[in-house]
């Protein structure tokens, strides 16, 4: 074999092909055992011997990998194609190489998989490798860690492990840099090879059951490895190797354990990227499904504009309670004197059609007297959306050591204050009752034509909370 | 970019923003009232062009992906202190507002403004007066809050950038209820220009004051 041959693993195939599985060498049958030469000749029975015969002199085209047929990397069926070969044939000549060359055919096929661009492309893995420079550094890291393992395995035990060991230190590099590089498609085969590593390793879904295998396979590889130690040697000549080989050991960590320390780290880093990443790509979804729904309401109700003004500013309420307050959708309990006032500013919006301008300075938690305010102040606002015609109305609440005040102010039509209808009035003095009886105090100027603005003022006092809580209340 | 057809003595204004939608609506918006001189959607092709228009205001956008409206303002005014800058942002959240303001943009509106209110308050910026929202009011008022000083204040040269007076407060007060300048003088029987000067004598306190909650907003964007 020539080229990059096929590794002995894995003995299974992870999709089915849809179709056939070789239909372009149905039509030729097999003819003797010297089956790797030119058949132009054909007869119509098809036959599994026909999988091993070779097929005309190849397509003629360079080599490529061919994705679609694969095991590992499709370099066998890219062989296969390339000179006329069955892939089957071909995996079978890999096999035997590998075992021939003592597993030095493994780190060549992983070598060609980085070098031979797949079907329909001429870019290589290997390439776009080159430039991933933190790829290279885990790479040669892990490469090494395999490299240290031998070492000690070749101290306990000489022959067979490090023989088929040693060239599969190149064979790690390739497969990280593979694994790191290979386009989607091409991993997901990879995926599944290292499925039950990664499971192992902590990372798969199911941390628990992760860690039980991982103690599982810890103790049975301990128990194996010191039952292995004392049965090759007796007792107290075991001390010997065993010290030399700890010292190596401690010799390649102090040399190298700062390094694979700052692999480990930068892959760490990576993690949190990615997790970093994900939570973005959250808010961005959350964000846009509901601004885009509303988006979408908005241009159907376009011959509405009161409907689009609500819209609008739900969403603008909805957004900026979620991105500045830390409040999820939906989250309407109140608990302090600021998410009272901004409940009102909802509630009116939402059942008025007016805008509610809100600004607020401090915060201090609700009491009853403080309740009794944010009612007034309520009745205030809607009465202004409902009878001033006002476009907006200006809802402004200020928090101080001493005193709670509200103003609620709109450029509406405005009245008289001396010759109000008595509905009105009984309103007026609805507030003007409910202020009184909590302590508080609330006026009313209004000009016609100007607009009215209602100012309400409760002494803070008796039961609530000292001045700092208040300065401090509102932000983090 | 061609400039726009504007009256004499309209104000020549760059706009900074990264939403296209966004420039070209306020650029039709605001049609003859000012000279639309350039437009820039980042923060180096910003600070390029205001060098080279060097326009009455520039129209800032607080959020850019090249480092923030902050960074701009801080970048023009090493070359061209004359500039004046009036932010915008479609938030309101405190660190923004503070971060340009101390960058030493001249006002701050959200995009949510009337067009009306936008040209005006370009021309008040163009006049060298500060322009206050009544977002930035109650802000301002809750960042100057009468709180007792407590120990970790580090006080400032001057202790007077560190409190508002009773004036100050009251015409604030009345900007955050969304009364327009000439509103509050009337309601204050004081002049405009009176108005005007203590929004001024506001804006600079919020520039050079070292009030710990400032500073500590300003820290934690690494603006100080």
């Amino acid at each position: 074999m020539q080229e990059p041959s096929e590794p002995p693993w894995p003995p299974f195939r992870f999709q089915d092909r849809p179709g056939r599985r070789h239909p372009r060498w149905h039509g030729h049958r097999w003819q003797d055992q010297d089956a790797f030469q030119d058949r132009p000749e054909s007869d119509d029975r098809p036959d599994w011997r026909s999988h091993f015969r070779r097929q005309g002199n190849g397509d003629g085209g360079p080599l490529r990998r061919d994705p679609q047929d694969r095991i590992g990397g499709g370099i066998a069926a890219g062989i296969g194609t390339w000179r006329g070969f069955s892939p089957t044939t071909v995996r079978i000549a890999c096999v035997v190489a590998a075992l021939v060359t003592t597993g030095w055919a493994v780190p060549i096929y992983f070598i060609g998989w980085l070098a031979i661009p797949a079907k329909g492309s001429d870019a290589t893995i290997g390439a776009k490798a080159r430039h991933d420079s933190q790829g290279v550094a885990l790479a040669i890291g892990a490469a090494s860690l395999v490299a240290v393992f031998l070492l000690l395995a070749g101290v306990l035990n000489d022959g067979s492990i490090e023989v088929y060991g040693w060239p599969q230190v190149v064979s790690v590099a390739c497969l990280v840099l593979i694994w790191r590089n290979a386009p989607e498609g091409e991993k997901a085969a990879l995926q599944h090879l290292v499925a039950p590593l990664e499971s192992l390793g902590g990372g798969g879904d199911n941390v628990r059951r992760g860690t039980k295998l991982r103690f599982a396979v810890a103790a049975g590889l301990l128990i194996a490895g010191l039952s292995v130690l004392f049965s090759l040697h007796g007792g107290l000549t075991l001390l010997a190797p065993l010290g030399g080989f700890v010292l190596v050991v401690a010799a390649i960590f102090v040399l190298l354990g700062p390094w694979w320390l700052r692999i480990a780290r930068d892959l760490l880093f990576e993690r949190q990227a990615r997790a970093r990443a994900e939570e973005r790509a959250d808010m961005a979804a959350r964000v846009h499904d509901s601004v885009l729904q509303t988006l979408a309401l908005i241009q159907r109700s376009a011959e509405d504009p009161q409907a689009v003004v609500q819209l609008a500013r739900a969403q603008e309420r909805e957004l900026r309670s979620w991105l500045f307050e830390g409040r999820a959708p939906g989250d309407t309990e109140v608990t302090s004197f600021v998410e009272g006032v901004r409940e009102i500013q909802r509630d009116v919006e939402a059942r008025h059609g007016v805008p509610v301008e809100v600004v607020t300075v401090g915060d201090c938690p609700l009491d009853e007297h403080l309740n009794a305010l944010l009612a007034a102040a309520r009745e205030a606002t809607v009465n202004a959306a409902k009878w001033s015609g006002a476009s907006v109305i200006s809802l402004f609440a200020e928090v101080e050591p001493d005193k709670v005040e509200v103003a609620v102010r709109d450029r509406g039509s405005g009245f008289d204050l001396d010759s109000v209808p008595a509905d009105r009035k009984g309103v007026a003095e609805s507030i003007r009752g409910r202020m009184l009886r909590h302590g508080g105090k609330a006026a009313v100027q209004s000009t016609l034509g100007e607009g009215t603005k209602v100012t309400l003022t409760m002494t803070r006092g008796l039961a609530s909370a000292g001045p700092a809580a208040a300065a401090d209340g509102r932000r983090r | 970019m061609s400039a726009a057809v504007a009256g004499e003595g309209a104000p020549r204004v760059v706009l900074v923003d990264d939403h296209g939608l966004f420039r070209s609506g306020v650029r039709a918006e605001l049609g003859r009232q000012v000279e639309v001189v350039g437009e820039a959607d980042d923060v180096a092709p910003a600070i390029e062009l205001i060098g080279r228009e060097l326009p009455d205001v520039v129209l800032l956008d607080v959020h850019l992906p090249g480092g923030g409206g902050h960074a701009v303002i801080t970048e023009v005014k090493k070359e061209h202190p004359e500039v004046r800058f009036l932010a915008l942002s479609a938030s309101d959240a405190p660190e923004d507002v503070i971060a340009v303001i101390r960058a030493g943009a001249r006002g701050y509106v959200t995009k949510t403004i009337s067009t009306a209110d936008l040209a005006d308050a370009i021309r008040r910026v163009a006049g060298g007066d500060a322009v206050f929202s009544h977002r930035l009011a109650g802000f301002v008022l809750d960042a100057f809050a009468t709180a007792p000083a407590t120990p970790d204040v580090r006080p400032s040269f001057d202790p007077e950038l560190d409190q508002l007076t009773t004036r100050e407060r009251e015409v604030l007060r009345l900007i955050a209820q969304g009364y327009t300048y000439k509103e509050v003088a009337r309601e204050l029987y004081i002049s405009v220009k009176t108005v005007e000067s203590h929004v001024s004598s506001v804006l600079r306190k919020l520039q050079l004051s070292s009030r710990h909650q400032l500073t500590r907003w300003a820290a934690e964007r690494r603006l100080t």
